[in-house]
């Protein structure tokens, strides 16, 4: 019997390989004509800015000139990537973009997470909504306009500084002491988003069974119980997902608030890989090399989300895809 | 069961004050700095130089900085820029994402895996800046206002909420359609997109704000063209450059060194209140976006 129903199946399958490739597009072509109509657009846009690019990444491995063009360019190996790897900058920029990444991750990805269950222990529903109001409306400042605030309340007479010297700390332009420029980077990134990284607990708490939270209380659960064995129980896979989103990010700090916040007296602790890559081959005209090192960048923080998200799988069942 | 409401114990009530008290803080260190921006907007610049620490209102209140900022034609200029990118941008941008969201939740098409899988790599895959760079070079696109719509006409995580959506109409609905003769394009502007307006709001909205925030392509393609910097690209010259060379013009030595700082946040109000006051109406809008998205497609 499962044999049969095996030789049926394997039949089965002859029959529809038995029309070729080319054969089936051209059938499916016809009967869909006007979504593959349609496609074309969006499949022109993916061709020219997302893969037209990784096409042009091939500089990296040659000596680029704009006027020789991508092709005409001569090869040189990987001489720019032993370059990067042998010069200065790779420690520099990878441990800054490391630092970051990490202490964004600690401090930075539990922020929210905890706004929303404090919001959500709220009693007085009304006054939660406007928290909430509030707390998302920085989300929606410019990066521009934040890092121009930032820089003026933490200049030498501005009001944070002025704030913090009443607690022991120095007068001085914030920004142009190196070890300042991470706290200064991460805090005001969470006063930015954690009011907008809260929504998306909140929704999943409010797609938690309330029969789970009617069952504990019979057991005798007082709130803190609650929130332990059932809110956050019921927040992992969310946490879950957008852990593995960060942590495949890792080497991915985005050159924007970077080129808005630093200035050469503090590279040291604050100039990172994209901001490197921007400096070195817009700034710099070194193209070729910049390229390797945006490459590299590219290579890594790929590689990390395919294995973030693989280790996932594994272990909690969770994945992106 | 359920109405025999247990007195809190201590220990709760406790956590509840705190709790309160927290919030409160949350919102003073989140409203201040913005109050902040706005005292010292409408602030006399003499007394604004002098003063250190916090402000409570502003120092003798005084219009000057705004018609520094309304004088100045780089504004306005920045603004007609920012305007253009806006409108139109994000015209092509709904285009384009809808069109991608709805082949994309077409089921029974060949090209609809391949299609897919070719768009998501793009989400965790880049050639980097340098060749994305060169790209728009080459199509000729720099120094114009379209290299801040054409390379970025869709954002792949906005077209995938719009999957989800169309994805959730009832396929009865497209096959009655069929049946009736209707082609892809009736059946997507005629049925679809009247059914997933929410989200069609929400992307429009995301879209939207993201031109108006947006600087950095502007500052790389737009080099040889100061005409066309957007409103972000002025701001960043006043308020991370530093120059208001030409804002403070006319003002005597001491006092342009005095009113350049108030300007600063004269033009960050100025430039920051458009977005802001739509913000309380579109709020709904916003949230419902992000649980959409949150939906794994």
């Amino acid at each position: 019997m499962y044999k049969l129903s095996n030789e049926i199946s394997m039949n089965l399958g002859d029959t529809s390989k038995k029309l070729s490739l080319p054969d089936k597009v051209k059938k499916d072509v016809m009967r869909n004509k006007e979504l593959y109509l349609l496609a074309i657009p969006i499949i022109l846009y993916y061709l020219l800015f997302h893969y037209w690019p990784m096409y042009g990444a091939i500089i990296a491995f040659k000596n680029f000139s704009p006027a020789r063009g991508i092709l005409k360019s001569p090869w040189v190996g990987f001489e720019h990537f032993e370059n990067f790897f042998s010069g200065v900058y790779f420690g520099r920029t990878l441990r800054n973009t490391l630092t970051i990444s990490i202490t964004q991750l600690i401090v930075g990805f539990p922020a929210p997470i905890i706004l929303a269950l404090l919001i959500n222990e709220l009693k007085n529903k009304a006054f939660a909504r406007t928290v909430q109001t509030i707390t998302y409306m920085p989300h929606f400042i410019s990066l521009v306009v934040i890092c121009g605030m930032i820089k003026q309340f933490t200049s030498d007479t501005g009001f944070i500084t002025q704030l913090l010297s009443y607690v022991g700390f120095r007068k001085q332009t914030m920004l142009n002491n190196p070890r300042l420029f991470v706290p200064i980077y991460v805090i005001s990134d969470i006063w930015q988003h954690v009011g907008w990284g809260s929504i998306i607990y909140l929704a999943a708490l409010t797609g938690i069974d309330q029969e789970l939270y009617d069952a504990a209380k019979i057991d005798g659960a007082g709130r803190w119980k609650q929130t332990l064995y059932v809110t956050i129980p019921g927040l992992l896979p969310t946490i879950t997902i957008l852990f593995i989103l960060r942590t495949g990010n890792i080497l991915s700090v985005g050159a924007e608030k970077i080129i808005l916040l630093y200035n050469p007296s503090i590279y040291d602790t604050s100039d990172v890989i994209s901001s490197y890559v921007y400096r070195q081959g817009l700034l710099h005209s070194d193209w070729s090399y910049s390229a390797a090192v945006g490459l590299f960048n590219s290579v890594v923080n790929f590689s990390l989300v395919v294995f973030t998200n693989w280790l996932s799988r594994k272990t909690t069942d969770t994945s992106l895809w | 069961m359920a109405n025999n409401k247990i007195k809190p114990s201590v220990g709760e009530r406790i956590f509840d004050t705190v709790n309160v008290i927290f919030m409160i803080i949350m919102i003073i260190i989140t409203l201040y700095p913005m109050l902040y921006v706005v005292f010292a907007s409408f602030s006399n610049p003499g007394k604004f130089m002098m003063h250190y620490g916090p402000l409570w209102h502003p120092l003798d209140f005084t219009l000057v900085s705004y018609e520094a900022v309304f004088k100045n034609p780089n504004i306005w200029n920045g603004y007609r820029n920012t305007l253009f990118v806006v409108v139109v941008g994000t015209t092509i941008n709904m285009l384009l994402t809808i069109i991608g969201g709805y082949i994309l939740s077409r089921k029974n098409w060949l090209f609809k895996r391949p299609l897919s899988l070719g768009i998501v790599f793009t989400m965790y895959f880049s050639g980097g800046l340098i060749p994305f760079y060169f790209t728009v070079r080459a199509l000729k696109l720099d120094n114009t206002l379209w290299a801040l719509i054409i390379p970025t006409a869709i954002n792949t995580y906005n077209m995938i909420i719009m999957r989800t959506a169309f994805a959730a109409v009832p396929d009865s609905l497209e096959e009655s359609a069929k049946l009736d003769g209707a082609s892809h394009f009736t059946i997507l502007f005629k049925i679809m997109v009247p059914l997933v307006v929410p989200t069609i709001a929400v992307l429009i909205l995301y879209y939207a704000v993201g031109h108006w925030n947006s600087w950095f392509n502007a500052m790389i393609f737009l080099t040889r063209s100061r005409s066309k910097y957007p409103l972000q690209l002025i701001l960043r010259e006043i308020l991370i450059q530093g120059s208001l060379t030409e804002m403070t013009l006319g003002a005597g030595m001491d006092d342009k060194e005095m009113i350049s700082e108030t300007i600063k946040y004269a033009v960050i109000v100025v430039s920051t209140v458009p977005i802001l006051c739509l913000y309380p109406f579109l709020q709904k809008y916003f949230i419902k976006g992000i649980m959409i998205g949150a939906i794994k497609g």
